[in-house]
């Protein structure tokens, strides 16, 4: 609870102390301060987060679930705790729903494998959404090829938001999973969850959330959505790649079968049977990736000092602002217009390619993305092969969205001649 | 900025603009697409080949200035070469643009206007894009089938 700090902050002392957390933003590109605007290919990581990581290696460095000597012990408590933190972050009912994984990708090809494919039949339906990363969508093309269920896709309107009437018809008595982005990595449109999960569970279908592009940027509770399973990655919120999180109700755990083989996730082996382990680590074989839930768990203590709404309302008068400042612009197309938005500004420009704009924005030390985001199905719905897209975290400010407005005046002057 | 200049220069901007040999060509006998999944980019390319010499040559598709010009400036450059020949051209075009940025540019007379994007040495990232029409002409040349990638 927070209820004295007024949502007018950052004042400028704040917002550059904040700046300051962030030692990479000190960096200059092509001679030009770093302007950067691709949070949503992933994040900058606080120096708290870089320490906690070398911190790790330099005094606690062990395998975990293993040792007998300090060091092992010391790993494990860490390791866990992480995922107390996390459960704590996510408000999960018990550290057991949490279970590590690589990324959102890895948590979604995880639920795809253990829970839906071993219950779907031929013609029943797995039921996704037109703004999916591609991460939401193969792994359920795996699941129909070898299931032969169908995948259905739910429309979405010429702003890029949800078209909840056909998602409400489409939901039929042969789906089987809901998996939807909570928030659109190319529109940068959020979901309205909350609702889409009760018109869900009307019917007894589970749903799964892709989280990635909203762990950051919106106050995730899981347990008051009430969704069976949410994804995400760390590196998209101030944390390490390569440690990422699926939660998932303890219940459905304990139903899915493990996925991958190995040690950690089992209770006995022998060469006739083998005991697996309980919830989460029968879904954790392997050495995991300790330093970096560590790391995670520092990251995510970080967002709450500062707190989750407040970055998130910080956020929203950025977007904005560079939605005016966009709208402004000459020969400049947005795409990706809802109502309810993270802060994700996508373009294109009439007479430049995205490519192109990227390489001059670039010279000029603003660094976006330029291309189709990894969600080819959302540029062909808007009929572009690729857009521009900004995309803001906590330490960006009006400042960067004016960067990047100048910086597109010398892509007008470049091709202007 | 310099480089900048340099890497989109006017004939690139012309290319761009008003591309070369653009559409289908219905009599042709070599056919390949090539696609970027980088950025989504495609491109066409349409070969009419009669005893062993390119006779006319098309290209269709969507790109950024760097792939539209390279893809336009190619077919001009392509017209009457035999395949021996437009293989070793796609050659010395891929190590100009290749070429580390700090050497000097060899120069090649061979590349005629082609060397005007010599430029994007200077922009690893771009590498793709002005190569990609020339990876299509290799996968026509030697009629592989289906799409050829960047990656």
């Amino acid at each position: 609870m927070k209820p004295i700090e007024p949502l007018t902050i950052p004042d400028p002392q704040t917002l550059a102390r904040w700046r300051d957390d962030f030692p990479i933003l000190r960096e200059r590109v092509h001679g030009k301060p770093l302007v950067y605007l691709d949070n949503g290919a992933t994040t900058q990581k606080p120096a708290v987060v870089i320490e906690t990581e070398r911190d790790y290696y330099e005094h606690t460095n062990a395998n975990v679930h293993r040792g007998v000597h300090l060091l092992s012990q010391r790993a494990t408590e860490a390791y866990e705790g992480a995922r107390a933190r996390i459960a704590r972050f996510l408000n999960a009912a018990r550290p057991e729903e949490i279970v590590y994984v690589r990324g959102t990708t890895e948590a979604i090809n995880l639920v795809a494998q253990s829970d839906v494919r071993p219950r779907v039949k031929p013609g029943d339906e797995i039921l996704i959404s037109a703004m999916e990363h591609h991460s939401n969508i193969v792994p359920w093309q795996f699941v129909c090829e070898q299931t032969g269920a169908r995948l259905k896709v739910v429309p979405i309107d010429d702003r890029g938001a949800l078209d909840i009437d056909a998602y409400e018809r489409m939901l039929s008595e042969r789906t089987r999973i809901v998996a939807l982005t909570h928030a659109s990595n190319a529109l940068g449109t959020i979901n309205p969850v909350a609702r889409l999960i009760d018109i869900a569970h009307a019917r007894g279908v589970p749903v799964l959330l892709d989280g990635a592009q909203a762990i950051a940027h919106v106050p995730v509770d899981v347990r008051a959505l009430d969704c069976d399973f949410y994804a995400f990655s760390g590196h998209k919120i101030y944390g390490p790649t390569g440690i990422g999180v699926l939660y998932a109700k303890a219940s459905r755990l304990e139903a899915m079968p493990p996925w991958q083989g190995g040690g950690d996730m089992i209770r006995s082996v022998t060469f006739e049977r083998t005991e697996y382990n309980a919830i989460p680590w029968k879904f954790e074989a392997g050495t995991p990736n300790i330093a970096g839930a560590v790391a995670l768990a520092a990251a995510l203590d970080y967002v709450d000092s500062i707190g989750a709404d407040v970055i998130g309302a910080h956020e929203a008068k950025v977007l904005a602002y560079a939605t005016d400042a966009m709208r402004a612009l000459p020969h400049v197309r947005l795409i990706g217009t809802a109502d309810e938005k993270v802060g994700i500004v996508s373009f294109v420009h009439e007479d430049v390619h995205a490519h192109d704009i990227g390489t001059i924005l670039d010279r000029y030390g603003v660094a976006i993305r330029a291309g189709h985001h990894c969600a080819m199905p959302v540029m062909q719905r808007f009929g572009v092969p690729a857009t521009v897209r900004a995309s803001f975290a906590l330490y960006n400010a009006r400042d960067d969205v004016d960067a990047l407005v100048a910086a597109m005046a010398k892509v007008q002057e470049v091709f202007g001649r | 900025m310099s480089d900048l200049r340099e890497l989109y220069q006017e004939v690139i901007f012309d290319h761009y603009r008003r591309p070369r040999n653009c559409g289908v060509l219905p009599q042709a006998n070599r056919k390949a697409e090539g696609y970027n999944p980088l950025c989504g980019d495609r491109v066409t390319l349409y070969l009419l080949v009669e005893d062993g010499i390119v006779k006319d040559v098309r290209f269709e598709g969507t790109g950024c200035a760097i792939a539209t010009a390279s893809a336009s400036m190619m077919t001009e450059a392509l017209k009457g070469r035999t395949e021996a020949e437009a293989e070793a051209l796609f050659g010395r075009f891929h190590d100009m643009v290749t070429a580390p940025p700090d050497v000097p540019s060899p120069g090649n007379p061979a590349l005629g206007k082609l060397a005007t994007l010599s430029g994007v040495r200077e922009f690893p990232a771009r590498v793709k894009c002005a190569t990609l029409a020339w990876h299509t002409l290799h996968a026509a040349l030697h009629d592989e089938g289906g799409t050829v990638s960047t990656e």
